[in-house]
């Protein structure tokens, strides 16, 4: 890896069978849900390092989940995998039965990280559930945070509820590598000024290859709250279809008499969506404002990226 | 007397039929009226009077659902028409009654589908099976592919033997279904082995001249929309006068190919005369999927229901690949999405203008449906009025 790039580690922890592997697949592989079917049991850990905005490298700590595994984490390879970690995530089958042994890990995994990196941000995601009908889905989710957020005293951990069939996976995901941009205020104080320029209702950021919303502006009160994460699904969905056909999205226009949006390939890391809700205002001129703006995204980009290196070299 | 009127009437529209295209027995509506279920009772009364009346038909061309129980109609028909995730039929329970769902409020495609309950007694009196299969379009045999499949076979046998003695013009459909599961070339075998044994049985029961088409279907992917697709646009008269219009279309505004889709249901009713690539078809479902999911979330105003496709919907998706999906509304049910080349895409103005042409030319096709539909229905309202019995009081209609 090279100097300029920030590496920040993130440990993906839970019991065998709970649905990790399947979830970075799917957020960072473009495998669709039902694809991970195909997905074996992970052999002790799994290292990858995925590249995310350029200069932001993500290095996933898969670790298998089966019992050998789980133990041997805790003792010889303690200060190895609980080490400098960023960010923690657990992930809790829904339905699973021994809820019990489940906590214990849990726990064990908090006293590592609260001794190694008391840093770290502590996610507790609640897989599977689809499984779980659909009016018990609230009432199960509120009980298992409660059950975490008690547990993980005196850690915070936010808690969500993810399926791999929806885009509450998107969210949750969304959420967490929010945390690990490093200059994510600039981000928006800019994608603001661009928004009221152009006079947009609402512009959105997403990282290119995952399509997951780093940043965004409103002007206005939206209707649906988990706009963001469906944004992220049907355009995520639409890109592997369109893979299929060998065929890659550039990008789409789509408008009805209230308002128009457009969704474009912003700087070499982002994508861009923007909504007007004047559908007079015609296509070409938003189209010609979006590129004028790349040039000023770009530059941002950049500048941050020998900042961090410096910032590297001196600690 | 009355039967005296009655070819009288009969002539009248005979006149007003050489002005528009050939009717036929089915008569589906357009989308700029909606017939009531009164008209279900002539068709009946027609019967009774023992003659068949092609034109006095106003009955929706039904479209009839049957299978064995579990095979996976009542799924078929929540994915198909309303938006369904298949993930989300695990938890549909079983269907104890005969549910009858009118899709015409939201689609162009104006059928009842009749959702059966596994187990039908055709020896049942209380069950009218005569009435329904007198209107029926297509009837639909489901067969769980993943299941022994020989109970179906027999079933399936009974129930088009039935079906064909009262209306021999009904489409009979077999769907393979819920082949998800199966390799390519365990999917032809059983095709081949499902399709000779119920061919074998009519030819056993004399009864060759039935015509059964198969379908491999699943609900996991787009084969079950693509298989409607084809059953549907055997229900239309107009079909040939659109894909005219289309091949016209696409040939001045140097577009590759284009469909007519419903867009509630995802179903075409039309495609251009070139031939038909499965994966360009799940393309162009997928981009009514992203157009319609999107428009949702922002294109909404108010507290509206229903989706928010409007006269002025419309979408552009550039692909790498130098092609382009355009998507544009032709009425209130139905999208025109094609797929062209990006220079030819660079004359905008020319395809929006023949477009323009195109989407007057298909109003005047509906059009001149609801105006022959109307005329018949007005002879239809006449001629019951002239029943009258002998003594000259007016009969009322049963």
């Amino acid at each position: 890896m090279t100097s300029t790039a920030m590496k920040k580690k993130v440990l993906l922890m839970g019991k065998s069978g709970s649905g990790k592997t399947s979830m970075r697949s799917i957020i960072f592989a473009n495998y669709i849900a039902r694809d991970t079917r195909r997905l074996g049991a992970t052999i002790d850990v799994e290292h990858s390092h995925v590249r995310f905005l350029g200069n932001l490298v993500l290095n996933l700590w898969d670790c298998g989940g089966q019992d050998t595994f789980m133990e041997n984490y805790f003792t010889s390879q303690r200060d190895n995998i609980f080490r400098n970690v960023e960010v923690l995530i657990y992930v809790f089958d829904v339905e699973s039965r021994e809820l019990e042994k489940d906590m214990h890990y849990y726990q064990s995994c908090l006293e590592a990280i609260l001794q190694n990196s008391p840093d770290a941000k502590v996610f507790c995601l609640v897989h599977k559930m689809d499984l779980v009908q659909e009016d018990q889905r609230d009432l199960i989710f509120k009980e298992r945070e409660d059950d975490l957020k008690r547990l993980s005293r005196p850690l915070e951990c936010t808690c969500f509820r993810t399926s791999i069939w929806d885009e509450t996976l998107y969210k949750a995901w969304s959420s967490i590598v929010y945390q690990l941009i490093p200059n994510v205020q600039q981000l928006e104080t800019n994608l603001r000024n661009f928004a009221q320029i152009i006079e947009a209702d609402e512009v959105l950021l997403f990282e290119r290859a995952t399509f997951l919303v780093i940043s965004h502006y409103q002007c206005k009160e939206q209707r649906d709250a988990h706009r963001f994460e469906k944004i992220s699904n049907i355009i995520k969905q639409f890109k592997l279809s369109c893979s299929k056909l060998a065929a890659s999205f550039q990008s789409m226009e789509v408008r009805n008499s209230n308002f128009a949006a457009f969704i474009d390939v912003f700087t070499s890391n982002t994508y861009v969506m923007v909504i007007m809700s004047d559908p007079s205002i015609p296509s070409a001129a938003t189209l010609i404002n979006i590129r004028n703006a790349r040039k000023h995204f770009e530059k941002l980009e950049r500048v941050d990226g020998p900042k961090h290196s410096l910032h590297m070299r001196m600690r | 007397m009355s039967q005296g009127n009655k070819k009288c009437g009969e002539e009248e529209v005979e006149e007003d039929e050489t002005l528009a295209m050939t009717g036929d027995d089915d008569d589906d509506d357009d989308d700029l009226d909606t017939f009531t279920d009164g008209d279900l009772d002539s068709g009946c009364e027609d019967g009774v009077l023992g003659c068949r009346d092609p034109f006095s038909s106003e009955v929706k061309p039904r479209i009839l659902l049957m299978g064995l129980r579990r095979s996976g109609k009542s799924s078929i028909q929540k994915v198909v028409f309303h938006k369904m995730s298949p993930n989300e039929t695990l938890f549909l329970e079983s269907t104890n009654k005969i549910c009858r769902e009118d899709v015409s409020n939201s689609s162009f495609v104006h059928f009842q589908i009749w959702d059966f309950p596994g187990q039908i007694d055709f020896f049942d009196p209380t069950f009218d099976y005569e009435m329904i299969f007198r209107g029926t379009g297509a009837l639909i045999f489901v067969i769980d592919s993943q299941d022994d499949y020989v109970e179906a076979l027999s079933r399936l046998h009974l129930t088009v033997t039935r079906a064909y003695k009262v209306n021999p013009d009904i489409n009979f459909e077999v769907f393979i279904h819920k082949v998800d599961g199966l390799s390519d070339d365990h999917k032809i075998e059983k095709q081949r082995d499902i399709q000779k044994r119920a061919n074998d049985d009519l030819v056993d029961a004399a009864l060759e001249r039935i015509h059964l088409s198969f379908y491999l279907t699943s609900i996991y992917d787009h084969s079950i929309f693509e298989a409607f697709s084809k059953v549907v646009q055997k229900l239309i008269p107009e079909l040939p006068t659109l894909e005219n219009l289309l091949n016209i279309f696409i040939t001045n505004s140097a577009i590759e190919k284009a469909f007519l889709f419903d867009v509630v249901s995802k179903i075409y009713i039309a495609t251009d005369s070139s031939p038909v690539d499965m994966q360009t078809y799940e393309l162009c479902c997928d981009m009514i999927d992203v157009v319609i999911d999107i428009s949702c979330i922002y294109g909404v105003m108010g507290n509206e229901g229903g989706i928010p496709y409007d006269k002025e919907s419309m979408a552009i998706i550039r692909l790498n690949s130098t092609s382009v999906m355009y998507l544009k509304e032709v009425t209130k049910f139905l999208a025109l999405v094609c797929f062209l080349r990006e220079e030819s895409f660079e004359r905008k103005g020319l395809i929006d203008y023949n477009f323009h042409c195109f989407r007057k030319a298909i109003q005047e096709v509906f059009e001149v449906r609801l105006k022959v539909l109307r005329s018949r229905k007005l002879l239809s309202h006449r001629r019951r009025s002239r029943q009258a019995t002998p003594n000259g009081t007016p009969r009322v209609p049963s």
